[in-house]
């Protein structure tokens, strides 16, 4: 597959463009989105389809679950997670439900776009990982790219699904190259990537902490460690098939997530594991994740929060150490 | 008009008996806001309710045997027992549904409203709530984004003077949901909304200019809800209208007295499209379990 290098931002963007080019029901709606008349968005597509938004994300997401209803498929930017808060009843309460509630009748193929994780100083509530809230919300999926080439083949299949979506990109990702695969590419939901294999242990890690849990293997390697690195890719549906079969071979698994520990996807995932994979565990399933605080903003301490390589690295030496190679 | 009374009553005695379960409100008293509004619209036309929509969507002309199959949560009801009384959809008539949170219905109207000119349609919007979603942030959100984007959505505010258990006076200071959209300069009426001639021929130029592509529009329809704000409610904290004061009020009855008709035959008819219907609905069986799986996705 012939690819091109772009920065994962960019991916995105161009997910979004090529999908509007390829179907004219395709929508754009947010708050800044553009802000000027020679924006790229705006000029291809013309102000019908791509509208700036007022601050006012009920009102935006609401009407972009009664456009989907119509029949268009809207993306919604809201730049961060937490914003997504504000408008909670539109997304766990309207666009979810419509479909199931109407046995069928209706569908809500609506994209709720919203960057997380940005842990540069930003602080509080600006930074968190809250994917968690939305997992187990009947009725909507949950993306979460770890890559660039993900993150312009899941936006590409988010637009395409006909529920609604929130797809959480991780900002620390935002310029990090990757090979992004030319034209129509789409990444199907509930199909986790491996990203490095290994017969230890099992790494479970979500968004931007799918690096720290790869270097955490180069270093674990080192140690005559082999990690096998799983990264999700979408939290709902969660391929949990494909976690379990590493389990199976590894007997040990860590989940690592950005989250707040009772807030995190990785105490679903250790939860599933725990009672559909108990028979192959060795050890006890280990959760790396943030402590339970809301990010600070001094630098040191937003470090001291949040889980790292060597924390990942730790985490592993425990489970390995409980049974003797 | 008896269409709805006659369903709505009957519902209020199939609540009783169990038969229709769980958290219903009925909308008795307030028909002619739903029966002058809905019978100008057409199906293409997009209709959204709040918790108390059995009206609306009657209006909009769901069939009577699917929505009294849906609250007895009967495979024959219109959203197969999935949605009951507070999510009632039936896209076929463009009736797009009832929803229980206040004020969330508001803002999708917005989406279908933009939907219709996307498409080059002179089709419109219609969303009807209470005066108690006026004071939701959600509703002034909608009504600035509705007059940003010109959106042909007609607003339609069932003011009953309550909302849930308490009047209006414990919600807000502005008395008139008219008025608190005024900053927003668009077209605004408030008219009588027992008086269903009277709504008809409010509502008839905020149709039209929304056919043009114009809008948004509010209709503010003072009412009265004769019932509690849910089947069961005591009601304790206002007083009951007496009857004698309710033959004065009751749309049904003026209407009859303005056109000088007797309505026996058509409160006959209605009480017996509702008889069938409830024969119909008992006869449907409750929906496989299964089901509550299925269709969680598209």
């Amino acid at each position: 597959m012939a690819t091109h290098e772009l920065p994962y931002i960019a991916a995105i963007e161009e997910a979004i463009r090529e999908e509007m080019e390829r179907d004219p029901s395709v929508l754009y709606f947010g708050q800044n989105i553009a802000t000027h008349e020679n924006d790229p968005f705006l000029k291809q597509f013309g102000s019908d389809r791509v509208r700036v938004t007022p601050i006012s994300e009920t009102a935006e997401i609401g009407m972009a679950t009664g456009v989907a209803l119509a029949g268009y498929r809207p993306v919604v930017e809201l730049y961060m997670a937490e914003f997504m808060l504000v408008a909670m009843d539109q997304v766990v309460n309207e666009a979810n439900r419509f479909h199931y509630m109407s046995k069928g009748q209706v569908t809500v193929p609506l994209v709720l776009k919203a960057g997380y994780g940005f842990t540069a100083g930003w602080a509080g509530q600006h930074t968190g990982t809250i994917y968690g809230m939305f997992m187990g919300v009947p009725g909507l999926k949950v993306a979460v790219p770890a890559t660039a080439a993900d993150a312009k083949g899941l936006m590409t299949t988010a637009i395409r699904d006909d529920n609604p979506v929130a797809y959480f990109h991780h900002y620390l990702l935002t310029l990090e190259h990757g090979d992004v695969p030319d034209g129509e590419y789409a990444v199907p939901f509930g199909e986790a990537a491996v990203r490095r294999e290994g017969g230890d242990v099992t790494i479970v890690a979500i968004g931007w902490m799918v690096d720290r849990a790869l270097a955490a293997a180069e270093q674990l390697a080192g140690e005559g460690i082999q990690a096998e690195v799983i990264d999700p890719r979408t939290l709902a549906p969660l391929d949990t098939a494909t976690i379990l079969r590493s389990v199976e071979k590894t007997g040990r698994l860590v989940v690592v997530d950005q989250s707040t520990r009772h807030g995190s996807a990785a105490a679903v995932i250790a939860a599933e594991v725990a009672e559909e994979g108990f028979s192959a565990l060795k050890a006890p399933v280990k959760l790396v994740t943030a402590l339970d605080a809301t990010i600070p903003y001094s630098q040191p301490m937003e470090d001291y929060l949040l889980p790292d390589e060597a924390k990942i690295v730790a985490a592993v030496h425990e489970i390995a150490a409980a049974v003797p190679a | 008009m008896w269409r709805i009374r006659a369903f709505e009553e009957r519902v209020g005695e199939l609540t009783r008996a169990d038969e229709v379960h769980g958290l219903v409100h009925l909308s008795v008293g307030q028909e002619a806001v739903a029966a002058g509004v809905c019978s100008a619209l057409r199906v293409d036309d997009a209709v959204y309710s709040n918790h108390r929509a059995h009206g609306h969507a009657i209006a909009k002309g769901a069939p009577l045997d699917g929505l009294m199959a849906e609250l007895m949560g009967r495979a024959g009801g219109v959203c197969r027992g999935l949605g009951g009384s507070m999510h009632l959809v039936d896209a076929a008539h463009g009736f797009l549904g009832a929803t229980g949170v206040v004020g969330g219905n508001v803002p999708l109207a917005l989406g279908s409203a933009l939907a219709a000119r996307l498409a080059g349609s002179d089709a419109v919007a219609v969303v009807f709530f209470g005066d108690g979603a006026v004071q939701a942030g959600i509703f002034a959100e909608s009504v600035n984004l509705a007059t940003l984007w010109a959106l042909p959505v007609v607003l339609v505010c069932e003011n009953n003077g309550f909302a849930e258990f308490t009047p209006r006076s414990a919600h807000t200071n502005v008395e008139r949901v008219s008025d608190v959209v005024a900053p927003y300069g668009i077209e605004r009426a408030t008219v009588d909304g027992n008086d269903v001639l009277a709504v008809q021929a409010a509502f008839a130029p905020f149709l039209a200019g929304a056919r043009r592509g114009e809008g948004p529009f509010l209709l503010e329809c003072l009412t009265h809800r004769l019932r509690g704000h849910y089947e069961g409610d005591p009601a304790h904290y206002r007083e009951a209208v007496a009857a004698k004061e309710w033959q004065r009020l009751d749309p049904i009855l003026r209407l009859q007295r303005a056109l000088g008709v007797d309505g026996g035959g058509e409160e006959a008819q209605a009480r017996a499209d509702v008889e069938a219907a409830v024969a119909a609905a008992r006869e449907s069986p409750f929906p496989d379990a299964r089901l509550s799986q299925a269709l969680v996705y598209a």
